[in-house]
This record gives structure tokens, sequence and C-alpha cells, in this order.
């Protein structure tokens, strides 16, 4: 083990990290909505729409992330028809293919998550708020997403830390995230074991902030039914 | 759909050989895992502080950092790890690990971290009284547990495994970036050769959901059959 090493490649591998939770910051807010709005369709009653959703949660849960990160950054850039559009601009970077890529993978896992969540609420509350006169709009928006919300906390806390350790990925397609800085170093050096250590101490340390968050977070909105 | 036939012409059958290999390369980590698992499931249970500290400390690190690191750690470190592990025993030529090798041993390394926290679910959710009961009986400890214990937890552990299944499948597609010919591989290569990413990307897709699917279909049936006597 080569101590010097590790500290003098440290700061590469923090410019590597402001990437990493750049990537994940937008990737989780964007599948946060997707998440919402896909768990909203799947209570939907409506078969249909119901079946729509569960397909796309189906897809996204059963293939890799491998998969679809290469799917979006080398397959759509395959489509005559969306090369010529103004959405080349986005698709053509990596970076952007990969919060895209990252967003509906954690979008379909918030939703399954949400689902449940929205499906455990208690009957009562509804009937509470209904006998209060309370409009079935409000009631959705000021009752069961704060309740969904809470209850998913836990779980949700849980799919950060997959989607962090999910952004690792992005740096097949060249973006030089954290992971893609200790590639860079393991070439540079024929060090594997200083790079890779390097790096996994400061996912273990990300994961650990991560998991302290979501514990402070538990504790002060945490709900007791 | 040319592309898909088998023979010279279409890339049909190293796709069908490179998903015998996804589930080859997949069952092999797995059994890797159980082996882990069943290692670090009493360290993580005994009440010797040290032995949970080590316990604690491979699934925590392990379910940490990402699948990509560990692969890479061992498919660049592992040759040199095992060349000076023999410079020691006095071969000095050079060692070139198996990418199957490597890659089913980095992602059972894996499974077997989320095994073990299954395991321990299990065992722990297991009635005291069976405990009890056995010791009751004059059953020796290590028959308790591969007779009493062992049997019920699992059982209790099946659905959780099968998450496990799920996510270790997933997870070879990773074994790509290490050249080991898997689905994700030969999509990569066929890709790269006929210049239609988009096709082959979304045939491996298919190809993942299968596997998941039928996955699913299968620890179903197993779930039924464990399930027989409750």
């Amino acid at each position: 083990m080569d101590i010097n090493l590790m500290i003098s490649v440290f700061p590469s591998l923090l410019n590597g990290t402001v990437i990493t939770l750049k990537l994940l910051i937008s990737s989780m807010f964007f599948g946060l909505l997707i998440g919402l709005f896909f768990a909203i369709l799947r209570i939907n009653n409506n078969s249909l729409i119901n079946k729509f959703a569960y397909g796309y949660s189906y897809f996204f849960r059963g293939t890799p992330l491998l998969v679809q990160l290469y799917l979006i950054y080398y397959g759509l850039a395959n489509i005559e028809f969306l090369r010529n559009s103004f959405l080349w601009v986005v698709i053509r970077e990596p970076y952007w293919c990969a919060i895209i890529a990252f967003s509906l993978n954690t979008g379909a896992y918030t939703s399954e998550i949400l689902r449940s969540a929205f499906q455990t609420i208690k009957e009562g509350y509804i009937e509470a708020a209904q006998s209060l006169g309370i409009s079935k709009k409000i009631t959705f928006y000021k009752i069961q997403i704060p309740i969904a919300i809470k209850q998913s906390l836990p779980a949700y806390g849980n799919e950060i830390i997959l989607m962090l350790k999910g952004t690792s990925l992005a740096s097949v397609i060249t973006i030089m995230d954290l992971m893609g800085e200790a590639r860079k170093v393991n070439v540079l050096t024929f060090k594997p074991f200083e790079a890779f250590i390097t790096a996994g101490i400061i996912y273990l340390f990300l994961t650990f902030i991560i998991h302290n968050i979501v514990k402070y977070l538990e504790k002060k909105y945490g709900f007791q039914t | 759909m040319e592309l898909l036939s088998f023979g010279d012409t279409g890339w049909g059958d190293e796709l069908f050989f490179a998903t015998l290999m996804t589930i080859a390369v997949s069952i092999a980590a797995m059994a890797i895992g159980f082996v882990f698992a069943l290692i670090f499931t009493p360290l993580k249970l005994s009440k010797n502080k040290t032995l949970n500290l080590i316990g604690n400390c491979y699934t925590t690190i392990i379910r940490g950092v990402p699948e990509l690191l560990v692969i890479y750690l061992l498919f660049f470190g592992g040759t040199g790890a095992v060349m000076y592990v023999a410079s020691i025993f006095g071969y000095d030529g050079y060692i070139e690990i198996n990418a199957f090798v490597t890659g089913a041993l980095a992602i059972g390394i894996i499974s077997g971290a989320y095994s073990t926290e299954v395991f321990r679910g299990a065992i722990l959710s297991i009635d005291k009284g069976q405990f009890e009961a056995s010791q009751v009986l004059g059953i020796k400890k290590s028959i308790q547990f591969y007779k009493v214990i062992l049997p019920q937890m699992l059982r209790l552990s099946i659905p959780n495994l099968s998450n496990v299944w799920q996510i270790t499948l997933k997870d070879t597609s990773l074994i790509s970036v290490t050249g080991l010919v898997e689905i994700m591989r030969q999509s990569y290569i066929a890709a790269g050769s006929t210049r239609d990413p988009l096709f082959f990307y979304s045939v491996a897709a298919v190809l993942y959901l299968v596997l998941t699917f039928l996955s699913m279909k299968i620890i179903n049936k197993l779930e039924v059959r464990f399930n027989k006597g409750y």
C-alpha cells in the first residue's frame, strides 16, 4: 500500500465526487417527480393506465441499469429523427444521458415505494377527511401525499444509497465521476488497490452521511401508526 | 430480424450462448455468495464483539461501495495479489485469472453480503421455542443447526433471496467491463460491428426481462413447495 499516492490522488478524486453528487442529486430530483407521477397512475382504477405504469416499472426494474444507460447513450443517437430534432443537444451529451437513465431507473423504484405507501394508508384517514367535508383533491394533496412520503422514508433512503452506487456506471460512458477518476488513477499508476480503495472510502463516507441524514429525517418526521 | 438468425450471418447463436453465460455466472456468483453468507451470518449473530465487528464490516463495506468498484478491484488487483502470493511460494511466472472466475467471485462477494443480511433476518425471526425445544430434546448444537434451524431459515428467506437473485442477475451485466462475453458484452460487440446499438441493446434488455420473468416463475413455485407444511 502506497499511502502517499492515496493522499496525492485525493484532490482529483474529490473533483470526481462533486460530479457524482451532481449526478445523484439531479437524478434523485427528477426520479422523485417521475416516481410520484407513476405511483399516482398505479393507484388509478383505469386498468389501461394501470398496466402502462406497471409495464414501465417492470421494464426498468427488470433490466440492468447498464443496459438502460447504453440504450439511451448509444441507442437513441441511432434514431435519425431524434438526431435532427432539438433533443439532440441533450442526448449527445453523456452527462445528460446519464441523468436521463438514472432518473428513469430510480423513478421506477420510487414509484413502487410510493405505491405501496399509498396502499398502506389506513382507510380511516380518508374516511375521516371525507366526513370533515374535505374535497378529494385536497385530501390527496394534504393528507395522502404527506403520509405516503413519511411512510416511505426508510425504503427511499435505501433507494438513494442504491442510486449513489448506480452513478458509478456513469464512468463507462466517459463521465469523469468518482469512479472515472479512480479508473484514471489506476491506468496512470498501475496501482489498482490504492486507486479503488481510496475511491471506496469516499463512497463509504457518502453512504454513511446519506444513511444518517435519512435516519435523522425518520426520527424527526417519523410517522407512528 | 435477419440480424438475429443463427449461424454465421446472424447474432442469434452468439446471443444465445451469451445468455447461457449470464445464467452460469449468476448461478456461480449466487453459490459463492451462499458460502460467504454461511460464514458471515454466524459472525454477525455471534456475541463475541470482535467476530461481530468482522461480520458487520463485511456487510457494511460491500453494501456501501459500488458494485463496479468491487469488480475493478478484483479484476485489476486480483492478478497482482495472486502473483504476489505465488511469489512467496517461489513461483515467479505470470498468472492470469480467468474472467469468469474473477467475475463470479466479485459478484459472489456482493451477493454474499445481501444473503448474509437475509439469513440473519430469517434466523432472528425463528421462534425462540424452536431452539429451546431442540435443546430440551438433547439435540447437539451442530445437528440442531442443520436439522432444525436451517430448513426453517431457508423457508423464511426464500422471498428475500429471490430479490438477491434478481440483483445478482442484473449485476452480472457489470462483468462485461472485464471482457467476459455475456449478454451485455455480446450486445456491445454486435452493436459495434453492425452499427445498430438501438436494436442490440433492446435485444439485451428483452433477454434480461425474460430471465427475470422466468426466474420469478421458478421462485414462486419453490416458495409454494417450501411452504407446503404451513
